[in-house]
């Protein structure tokens, strides 16, 4: 498919999880991104960024899925994901997944041009209001590895402030870790638990209908423990609330 | 290692059923981030007071072989001894013998997490002589009977009600849960050992090379007392706790009280320069510094280097969410928290359980966020993880696990039928839209959590699907 001159273009890595298990969480993301008049393209094949061999220590095969995914998005331009914590593994661990190999120049290539969604919304485009409208109190969760390792979550605050109708509440600890982490949800499942046992009392705290954030992993994780509570919080990934998709999934 | 595995997660389970524990923690860690966070936010330039005790401490680590003799050399000059200690045995040999050879019969010790990792008080007492802690924590947990569980906060883990009936049994004082009065019993209780005492055995939060001088901070003046009444004065120091300069103080002691406990700086600041000189009325007959190394040395040129950056101040771990949750015994090591998860594996590498140790972690960052020399905390976990499985210690069924996702996730064909096969499962499974038990092992995801439905359509197949209407209409 061919693009107009002038037209901004990137391209969209859904990340394995969204794909999977969230395709709204993708499809709202492709809806916000063209209304700000980019074109998407979505590489064919593209599954995952590698993390989940990463963080559990199996880096051989961890390398072989990631140096899948950096051949598939080689001069591919800008690179936009719906998720802080597969984004931070490309920006920060890439590096040191392919320190002294081939793919460290590419890697690193690759980690100037990708950005996790709301730092693409607010700091590229210099979009705030997508045009958006929640009647409803929200209350936002800052996923650890886009807050910490990528700097986000001012981006997501802002993009919040401009929903037509919304309260934002403030989340009490909303830092603090949900307590996901990958394998370590299963791993160290009674730890995670009692993370979530915390989390889900701030969520509480922070009377609010809908619990927004940037990750779905950690939106999971936090809907899971609502939705075993009978909570009537609902969770939804941040994409959904700017596309105006709350609706779309049950539960 | 099925034994060891369930030893690591029976302490987790002891400690997450343990609500006396919850309440200390909370208590104790809700309070420390706090104070810190107020410090270090009082601060018009901590970032860069941060790089610069960064940079200090990657200085001292570069040269460090040179800087440790400038001590030595400059510590005997001005009268003192030291021993070069390559591993624990050596230093308790050596303080053992010197307390021997001295006739030392009673000992006043202030804190010293060196001296936790070598085990010193066993050794001495086994030696026949009697020690005391004199810090008000160590103290406490002397008379209970158990270790540490926090750097710096050592009886992290007791309430003030758990502390007020151990000291009505051990202390014969009345029954309280106010602290003034627990202080009073325990300074009039030590006030005669310090006076009794022949040595006074300390830590060190850092030598200065240029000086041949050890500092040591603290609250509550018992380290001061430690190291001047007493005749002979033993410091014992990891070899990594140094600095060139006087002057590098000025940036080391600030993050390290602001990161500790919030304060500007410690109560007590002592800078100790070998024995008592000739007309010095006070301060010790003798100083022995003990330098020890006890595998410091082999972490120093490898990738894990940076953990010796560590100035034992405990701000990662009462950031860390996994020590707000488990507290430090579950660590199983000296040192616990994010950084003891580092430490503990690289300083004692016999623990059955190390392995398991940089898995305890959510990976959320919190703790390099805090840590005033910025560590990269979870980077040195990923990598301890690595070399864990390099070493085939992990789980078969994580092995598997891996590496059957790495083939799905490198064939996108087997990636959709799986998919697919998936899809299909959880229709099986959902009840009103959600999963509440999945099989094992992901039944430990829906022990206390639900998991979505999968839908119907994955993203991918929806945009085929879009990107075939275009292009025909």
């Amino acid at each position: 498919m061919s693009t107009p001159a002038g037209l901004r273009r990137v391209t969209l890595f859904v990340t394995c999880i969204v794909d999977q298990l969230y395709p709204a969480i993708g499809k709202a993301t492709v809806q916000i991104l063209e209304r700000q008049g980019v074109a998407i393209h979505v590489p064919r094949g593209l599954t995952c960024c590698g993390q989940m061999a990463f963080n559990a220590g199996f880096r051989d095969e961890s390398y072989a899925v990631a140096g899948r995914t950096i051949e598939l998005l080689r001069g591919q331009g800008d690179v936009v994901l719906p998720s802080g914590s597969c984004a931070a593994m490309i920006r920060h661990l890439y590096a040191e997944l392919f320190a002294h190999s081939p793919y460290a120049g590419p890697a690193a290539e690759l980690a100037a041009r990708t950005y996790e969604l709301t730092e693409y919304l607010v700091d590229v485009l210099g979009v705030t209001d997508v045009g958006a409208h929640y009647r409803g109190r929200i209350t936002y969760h800052d996923a650890c590895h886009g807050l910490r390792f990528l700097g986000v979550g001012r981006q997501a605050r802002t993009l919040l402030a401009h929903v037509r109708e919304a309260e934002v509440r403030p989340l009490p600890n909303g830092g603090t870790c949900c307590g996901f982490g990958g394998l370590f949800a299963i791993k160290q499942y009674a730890i995670s638990e009692a993370m979530l046992e915390r989390k889900l009392h701030d969520v509480q705290a922070a009377e609010a209908d809908l619990l927004v954030t940037g990750d779905a992993s950690c939106m999971t994780q936090i809907a899971g423990g609502l939705s075993r509570r009978g909570s009537p919080t609902r969770a939804r990934h941040i994409a959904e609330v700017l596309a105006n998709m709350v609706d779309v999934r049950p539960v | 290692m099925s034994t060891h595995t369930l030893h690591f997660f029976d302490r987790v389970d002891t400690a997450l059923h343990d609500a006396t524990l919850r309440t200390a923690l909370d208590r104790a860690t809700t309070r420390f981030v706090g104070n810190r966070a107020g410090a270090i936010g009082a601060l018009s330039d901590a970032d860069r007071l941060r790089d610069q005790a960064r940079a200090l401490r990657a200085y001292a680590l570069s040269r460090l072989d040179e800087l440790l003799e400038r001590l030595a050399e400059r510590v005997e000059d001005r009268g003192g001894h030291v021993c070069w200690a390559s591993d624990g045995e050596e230093a308790k040999r050596y303080i053992a013998e010197l307390a021997r050879s001295r006739g030392v019969r009673s000992i006043v010790k202030s804190k010293s997490m060196a001296s936790e990792e070598i085990h010193l008080n066993e050794a001495l007492e086994r030696a026949g002589v009697e020690v005391v802690e004199t810090d008000l924590g160590e103290y406490i947990l002397q008379i209970a009977g158990e270790t540490p569980s926090h750097i710096i906060a050592p009886a992290i883990h007791k309430t003030r009600e758990q502390v007020g009936a151990l000291f009505e049994q051990h202390l014969g004082m009345p029954p309280t849960t106010e602290v003034p009065p627990m202080i009073r019993a325990a300074r009039q209780a030590l006030r005669q050992r310090f006076l009794r005492a022949d040595m006074g055995i300390s830590g060190v939060n850092f030598g200065v090379a240029d000086e041949g001088a050890v500092v040591i901070v603290e609250n509550e003046g018992n380290a001061r007392f430690t190291t001047t009444v007493p005749r002979i004065h033993v410091a014992i120091m990891g070899i990594e706790r140094i600095v060139e300069r006087l002057e590098d103080l000025a940036v080391m002691l600030q993050v390290l009280a602001r990161s500790a406990t919030g304060q500007k700086l410690s109560v007590y600041t002592s800078i100790i320069s070998g024995p008592a000189r000739p007309g010095e009325a006070d301060g010790p007959e003798e100083f022995h510094l003990v330098l020890l190394d006890n595998g410091r040395s082999q972490i120093l040129g490898g990738q894990y280097a940076e953990a010796l950056m560590c100035i034992r101040c405990g701000a990662c771990l009462n950031a860390c969410p996994v020590y707000q949750s488990i507290g430090g015994h579950a660590y199983g090591g000296v040192y616990s928290g994010p950084i003891g998860a580092i430490l503990t594996p690289l300083l004692q590498p016999d623990l059955p359980d190390n392995h398991l140790l940089p898995h305890a972690s959510s990976l959320c960052g919190a703790c390099q966020e805090v840590c005033p020399v910025r560590i990269a905390i979870p980077d040195l976990l990923l990598r301890l993880r690595a070399d864990a499985v390099k070493a085939g210690k992990f789980h078969p069924i994580e092995k598997t696990a891996i590496q059957t996702y790495a083939t799905m996730m490198n064939n996108p064909a087997l990636y959709r039928a799986s998919g697919k096969f998936a899809h299909l499962g959880a229709r099986l499974l959902r009840r009103k839209g959600r999963i509440r038990r999945l099989p094992p092992p992901l039944h430990l995801w829906t022990r206390g959590r639900d998991f979505p439905s999968l839908p119907a359509q994955t993203f991918s197949e929806w945009w085929e699907e879009r990107e075939r209407q275009r292009r025909s209409g």
